[in-house]
């Protein structure tokens, strides 16, 4: 039971007989409050005293999460580090994913057949990290279909992707010098349903029988339907997601799949961009990082010291 | 400008966000609480532009009288149809339980959502079951020894989820729950460590302006 | 060799009406090739129902629509009974716009069964935009984040939510989930935060990212698709829609694994030459 000081006590919750602590999620800022703990089956006798009145004070640092912050700050000082140094020149090498060199090869396929280039975003809002990476890569696709002249069709499932995709294509075209091709039904919202999307997006597929089909973002269950219908058209398909569970029907469908970080890192590698290649390279120093210190839990974890896994256990 | 006030708001919005994470201070919070409001209420908002692009490219289509544009006549006809419905039964009245809101069982809008949207949506996913099937005649090769390995994990996977495996040897559901369990973890572990890496790179980029196609080009 | 050309060119739609016949036939004249055996997931699950007191609040969250009801539905069903039969009281909620009618139908069908009152021993919350935040704000304050229930009765005048101030009040979350925002995003936003035993339907596909959670103990009981919610029709007793499917699914995988075989013998040549497009 709690009450606010010299008020009258209302339940709060109910808890276990052994329980020695309790935490009130439910507690006001700055409100004194006074517990007792009241017996259940009721029985007076057990009842507690009133307690001293507590008052809850607002943190500025949520400490459980200090572990976050050690990691996410080593993680951006290493990107900081990275950046400068690939700015002074400093040149890297990286694993060549063919997914990527294919985006361009797919979009020149479509130029020589005279068809189209679908892009398809994924079925996520524009707040997942997933379709900000797809929008990144819209761009440089729009802005290779503008120079080829290719037709480019962006179908989207959510009106927030519609309104950035638009403003990205047409940039992407004004970028090379071609805002006289960009036509106002190229990005054009369908629906927010996802099935319904799929049904017309794979209605799109069948009728206009697009060279290439680019399919980027946060897929579901829409995976499959997609890149089946795309390969029965005849359109050679690069997929990529972070969406671990989708991955295995892109990479059976797919003639290319670009699978978590690897698609992360694709609009860095595509751009050539210093800047942008130093932070994948800080990406893979920290993952180094992480292997080791997974390495050294187990190790430690099987010599009975827990020390290191509490610490990044988050809460 | 148009690119500069874009990435400055973004920038402000990121960062605050970020600091909003390990702060759990009401005056933080208040803010933060609300900038997610701020969010539905424009992505709201966004409906109305996403509806108009539909409407706008869809009649254009009938007009000029292009290919399967019969088609579009019943897109347009069922999106006015539902929101027609919708909106004339609005929500429902406390006061008297004989009007019924557009979402009461029993409501028009709920019949077109029993009859149309439910059996077409459910349709739609049950292709996947056909798909899975053609797929794994078609592209479902064993090339390699790794292939081989792959087909096998497959084959016990499929037998181990459904009654029949357990019916041919008990030994099936067990080998599938250990292979679920064990390798099937802690692969994809590995893969959402290096996606999360990747998530937090882009959200940098984003914020910190590197990536400036997004919201709008790099500027010629 | 003219027989595997002929494979090769096989065109998909025999494979389509032979899935759409393996799927329907045991569907329509019920095969029962073998019996069900629950798996440890689903026993779980059944374990953390029984485990409560009678009379607990439990959440129940429908996160799916029609799309994937073919599997979210039976297990929503068979948790609604389960908790229906155990006394639960259950606070029901949707965070995908086309749920609550499910999510309705599954609260009348099986509140009438067991002679339940809308209102004194359930309750539909129903829909409210906001995904993650609606979940956190539930935290704050349940009354609060769903001022009315779907019909529009304030919660103050419903018997079942009086006394619910957040979670602190609610012994058990059940997730009947098909994407985002469902489980995970339950387990990410409330039970890592607020330490609210739970368990989870969810779809076949997307089982498997959940089974971390399960071993963690974030989750108590994991039900994947069909054949999950069919284990668990078996444990409580009810066999439903799910135990019935699945005959239909038992032949669909083993053509799938028929399928691939036959791909490969199809396409033996073509390895032969060391070529083809993937």
């Amino acid at each position: 039971m709690r009450r606010e000081e010299g008020g009258t006590f209302a339940p709060v919750d109910t808890i276990e007989g052994g329980a020695t602590s309790y935490i009130d999620e439910g507690a006001e800022g700055d409100v004194a409050y006074e517990y007792r703990l009241v017996a259940q089956p009721p029985e007076p006798g057990l009842d507690s005293e009133i307690s001293a009145p507590v008052r809850a004070r607002a943190n500025w640092f949520d400490r459980t999460k200090f572990n976050v912050l050690v990691v996410v700050g080593f993680f951006c000082l290493l990107l900081f580090i990275y950046i400068r140094r690939s700015e002074g020149g400093v040149q890297w090498t990286f694993r060549s994913i063919p997914g990527l060199a294919a985006i361009e090869e797919a979009i020149g396929r479509a130029t020589e057949m005279g068809k189209s280039v679908l892009y398809v975003p994924g079925v996520q809002e524009i707040d997942d990290i997933q379709t900000i990476a797809s929008m990144i890569l819209l761009g440089r696709v729009a802005r290779m279909t503008a120079k080829y002249e290719t037709d480019l069709m962006v179908p989207t499932n959510s009106p927030g992707v519609y309104t950035v995709a638009e403003e990205v294509v047409k940039s992407g075209y004004s970028d090379v010098g071609r805002s006289d091709m960009y036509r106002s039904d190229q990005v054009r919202y369908i629906t927010s349903e996802q099935f319904a999307y799929v049904a017309a997006v794979n209605g799109l597929m069948l009728r206009t029988k697009p060279a290439a089909n680019l399919l980027l973002g946060a897929f579901f269950a829409e995976s499959l339907l997609l890149a089946e219908t795309g390969h029965s058209v005849g359109a050679i398909q690069i997929a990529g997601t972070a969406n671990v569970h989708q991955m295995p029907f892109f990479v059976v469908a797919c003639d290319y799949t670009l699978i978590g970080e690897e698609y992360f890192a694709a609009s860095a590698l595509l751009s050539n961009d210093p800047r942008l290649l130093g932070s994948l390279k800080a990406s893979d120093i920290i993952k180094i990082f992480l292997i080791v210190v997974i390495v050294l839990g187990c190790v430690l974890a099987t010599s009975g010291q827990t020390w290191l896994g509490d610490f990044f256990a988050t809460q | 400008m148009k690119r500069t006030v874009p990435f400055l708001i973004t920038m402000a919005a990121g960062l605050f966000m970020l600091v909003a994470f390990f702060v759990p201070h009401p005056s933080v919070r208040v803010l933060y609480t609300e900038m997610q409001t701020w969010a539905i209420v424009v992505v709201g908002f966004t409906y109305v532009l996403g509806v108009a692009n539909l409407l706008r490219i869809n009649t254009r289509h009938v007009a000029r009288r292009e290919r399967d544009w019969p088609f579009k006549i019943v897109l347009i006809a069922g999106l006015l149809a539902t929101m027609a419905i919708g909106f004339s039964e609005g929500i429902s009245d406390i006061m008297d339980p004989s009007v019924l809101g557009y979402s009461e069982t029993g409501s028009r809008f709920q019949w077109v959502y029993i009859t149309f949207y439910s059996p077409m949506s459910a349709t739609m996913f049950a292709l996947l079951a056909f798909f899975i099937a053609s797929a794994a005649f078609r592209a479902f090769r064993i090339r390699s020894f790794e292939a081989m390995l792959l087909a096998i994990a497959a084959f016990i996977l499929m037998l181990g989820r459904v009654p029949l495996g357990n019916a041919i040897h008990p030994v099936i559901p067990g080998a599938a729950d250990w292979l679920m369990e064990i390798p099937q973890n802690a692969a994809k572990r590995g893969i959402l460590i290096g996606a999360a890496l990747g998530v937090i790179a882009t959200g940098m980029r984003v914020i910190l302006g590197m990536e400036k196609t997004y919201g709008g080009g790099e500027g010629s | 060799m003219s027989l595997l050309t002929s494979l090769r060119n096989l065109d998909r739609r025999w494979i389509f009406l032979a899935v759409g016949l393996l799927v329907i036939l045991p569907l329509v004249f019920g095969l029962h090739i073998a019996p069900v055996q629950p798996s440890f997931r689903a026993r779980g699950f059944y374990d953390a129902i029984e485990r409560l007191p009678e009379g607990s609040t439990v959440l129940l969250a429908g996160d799916y629509d029609p799309g994937t009801a073919a599997e979210n539905y039976p297990m929503h069903l068979a948790a609604a009974r389960h908790l229906m039969r155990r006394n639960m009281k259950i606070i029901a909620l949707a965070l995908y716009p086309a749920g609550p009618p499910l999510t309705d139908q599954v609260l009348a069908i099986a509140g009438q069964e067991f002679g339940k009152q809308p209102g004194v021993d359930y309750v539909n919350l129903g829909y409210k935009v906001g995904n993650e935040l609606v979940m956190s704000s539930m935290g704050q304050s349940i009354p609060r984040t769903f001022p009315m229930d779907k019909a529009g009765t304030p919660v103050e005048q419903i018997p079942v939510m009086r006394g619910i101030q957040n979670f602190g009040q609610i012994k058990l979350l059940v997730s009947i989930s098909a994407g985002y925002p469902g489980t995970k995003e339950w387990v990410q936003q409330v039970v890592s935060r607020f330490h609210l035993p739970m368990v989870a339907g969810v779809t076949a596909v997307s089982a498997p990212e959940y089974y971390p959670y399960l071993q963690a103990g974030q989750l108590q009981g994991l039900l994947g698709g069909m054949a999950g919610a069919a284990e668990y029709e078996v444990l409580v007793e009810k066999p439903g829609l799910a135990t019935r499917g699945m005959d239909a699914q038992s032949l669909a995988h083993l053509f799938i694994a028929f399928m691939i075989v036959l791909g490969n013998l199809a396409f033996l040549p073509e390895r032969k030459n060391g070529g083809g497009r993937p």
